[in-house]
């Protein structure tokens, strides 16, 4: 099962850093990541496996966010079938 | 992988422009809940709904959490009362909608419908102690909806049933007079009712229907409006297709949440409701969408066909994204639920004559229409007769939810909060229409062909 963290926020040292830091220890998997700073606003986007998450994915999916807002971040995980449902025929 | 760019526009859509899975509806049946006895008959219903719903909400919030998309309501649809109260050997139903109110609770969902009645050719004896009994039920429960069918194309329009229902929207209004009138926001008066329809205050879970299932209404005034900025000036035929492509992704998210919320409940899913729901909320409305095709404001000369376009191409967008398609699927016109709805009413340009064509084109019918406290009986009940012959002749569904509101008139406003908007008072024809209410009897089923 794979899910897609978006991470927007003004731009700094040390965010993807943490951000992994968050992810692994969840025991989740980084298979890609794109990345890029527009007018100083940081947008990162990685496709992750969640399979062998150790806390549900709703549960992770709370977690990211308040570790997000902390870090002055905006930090979604959401299931990678959304966005194929909505983009792919 | 996915790009970049359908990755945030997903999000824009969830986070900017309102799109939303409006509801999942379990539908219940309760055909084996009957019993002569009123309290065992109320038992067996409790019980039944509390244990098939009781994992509703929970699951509901975890694909919510999960994948990202809000599911802002979580609700049960059951068989319509009059069928599996008609043993019962009681005058008044008003126990049944109570225990209806105590599952809904019980279970955490904000609606139940069902306190239904399907008398479109004619009334039984428990189809008649339903009717009589909603006033008090709607007083006495909170969440319970009621629904009376009382038009079909193939059965004609049941005029006694008509002018009852007029009679009762205004015993319902005195009833909740403490409350608003709340309890017409709760009543439903139908022709052609489905059976699968997921939303309130209309749904009910038809005897057609397995012994539990899934439905999802989908929304998205929002992104279709959005989608639409980005095509100012361009003709119909490009405004037609970016609604459809709007309409396949909103679609295809709710057939996406019904399959795995079915998957997660171990129950059938049935049906995506493809439908455009406006809230009271700015940036969700589909008057706003009439109006970004270039009317002025919406109700002026040129809704009917703007309406028309945009519910057409909705269906088309939608259908090909989810595997079954039912419900009321269309655009939706509730007056108090739509923020340019209420400005373009409370500026008199949005009339009752104009929503009543309208609903020839779109989904449902007047929907969430205050009139003025002292409107009659059998005016309200015309009104129901000139909604129900549109859904009869042009093979339809139509509704009336239309709250008679006491002690106001034209110009003042009803509160109804939450999702049900707040509804400006608007104007009914002062000429009654008495003598021919008063008439009873059956408007014969109309011919199916010589169409003109």
């Amino acid at each position: 099962m794979k899910a897609i963290v978006t991470v927007v926020g003004k731009d700094r040292v040390g965010i993807i850093a943490s951000v992994c830091t968050q992810l692994a220890a969840f025991n989740v998997n980084v298979l890609d990541i794109s990345q890029t700073v527009m007018q100083g606003y940081f947008t990162m986007m990685m496709a992750t496996e969640i399979s062998q998450c150790s806390i549900p994915v709703a549960e992770l999916s709370k977690r990211m966010e308040q570790a997000g807002k902390e870090m002055g971040l905006s930090i979604h995980v959401q299931r990678e079938d959304i966005f194929q449902a909505m983009h792919r025929v | 992988m996915l790009n970049q760019k359908d990755i945030l526009e997903t999000q824009a859509m969830i986070e900017k422009q309102h799109l939303d899975i409006r509801t999942i509806t379990m539908g219940i049946s309760l055909l084996d809940c009957c019993d002569p006895d009123l309290q065992t008959c109320c038992d067996k219903i409790y019980r039944k709904i509390t244990r098939y719903a009781k994992d509703l909400v929970k699951v509901g919030c975890e694909i919510e959490a999960e994948f990202g998309i809000p599911i802002v309501n979580k609700r049960i649809s059951v068989t319509p009362i009059a069928l599996v109260a008609g043993s019962c050997d009681t005058d008044s139903y008003v126990e049944i909608a109570k225990t209806l109110d105590a599952a809904a609770k019980t279970c955490g969902v904000n609606f139940i419908g069902g306190f239904s009645a399907l008398v479109q050719k004619g009334a039984t004896t428990g189809d008649w102690k339903l009717i009589r009994s909603i006033p008090a039920a709607m007083a006495a429960t909170e969440r319970v909806c009621a629904s009376v069918n009382v038009g079909s194309t193939k059965a004609g329009i049941n005029m006694d049933a008509v002018a009852e229902m007029g009679r009762i929207i205004k015993k319902t209004a005195e009833a909740t007079k403490d409350d608003g009138c709340m309890g017409c926001a709760k009543i439903v008066v139908f022709a052609n009712a489905v059976e699968d329809n997921p939303f309130m205050a209309g749904a009910f879970h038809g005897v057609g229907e397995p012994e539990c299932v899934l439905n999802v209404g989908v929304s998205g005034p929002g992104v279709v409006h959005h989608a639409l900025q980005q095509v100012k000036g361009q003709p119909f035929d490009v405004v037609a297709e970016t609604i459809k492509k709007t309409a396949f992704q909103v679609t295809r998210m709710g057939q996406l949440v019904g399959v795995e919320a079915s998957k997660r409940l171990g129950v059938p899913f049935g049906i995506v409701d493809l439908s455009l729901a406006p809230t009271p909320a700015v940036g969700d409305s589909v008057a706003r969408i009439l109006e970004e095709m270039g009317l002025e404001v919406c109700g002026t000369h040129g809704t009917t066909a703007a309406l028309a376009m945009l519910n057409d191409a909705v269906k088309k967008g939608g259908v090909m994204a989810s595997n079954h398609v039912g419900g009321l699927s269309g655009a939706f016109i509730p007056v108090s639920e739509d923020e340019g709805m209420i400005a373009a009413a409370e500026r008199g340009t949005l009339v009752i004559d104009k929503l009543e064509a309208m609903t020839c084109v779109c989904s449902v019918g007047l929907d969430m229409i205050a009139v003025p406290g002292d409107t009659s009986a059998s005016t309200i009940s015309a009104i129901i007769a000139d909604e129900a012959a549109i859904g009869m002749v042009n093979t339809k569904t139509t509704a009336v939810r239309i709250i008679p509101a006491l002690g106001k008139t034209v110009g003042d406003r009803v509160e109804l909060g939450g999702l049900l908007g707040s509804a400006p008072v608007m104007p009914v024809h002062s000429e009654g229409s008495e003598a021919f209410i008063a008439r009873g009897g059956r408007i014969p089923a109309p011919m199916q062909s010589l169409k003109n």
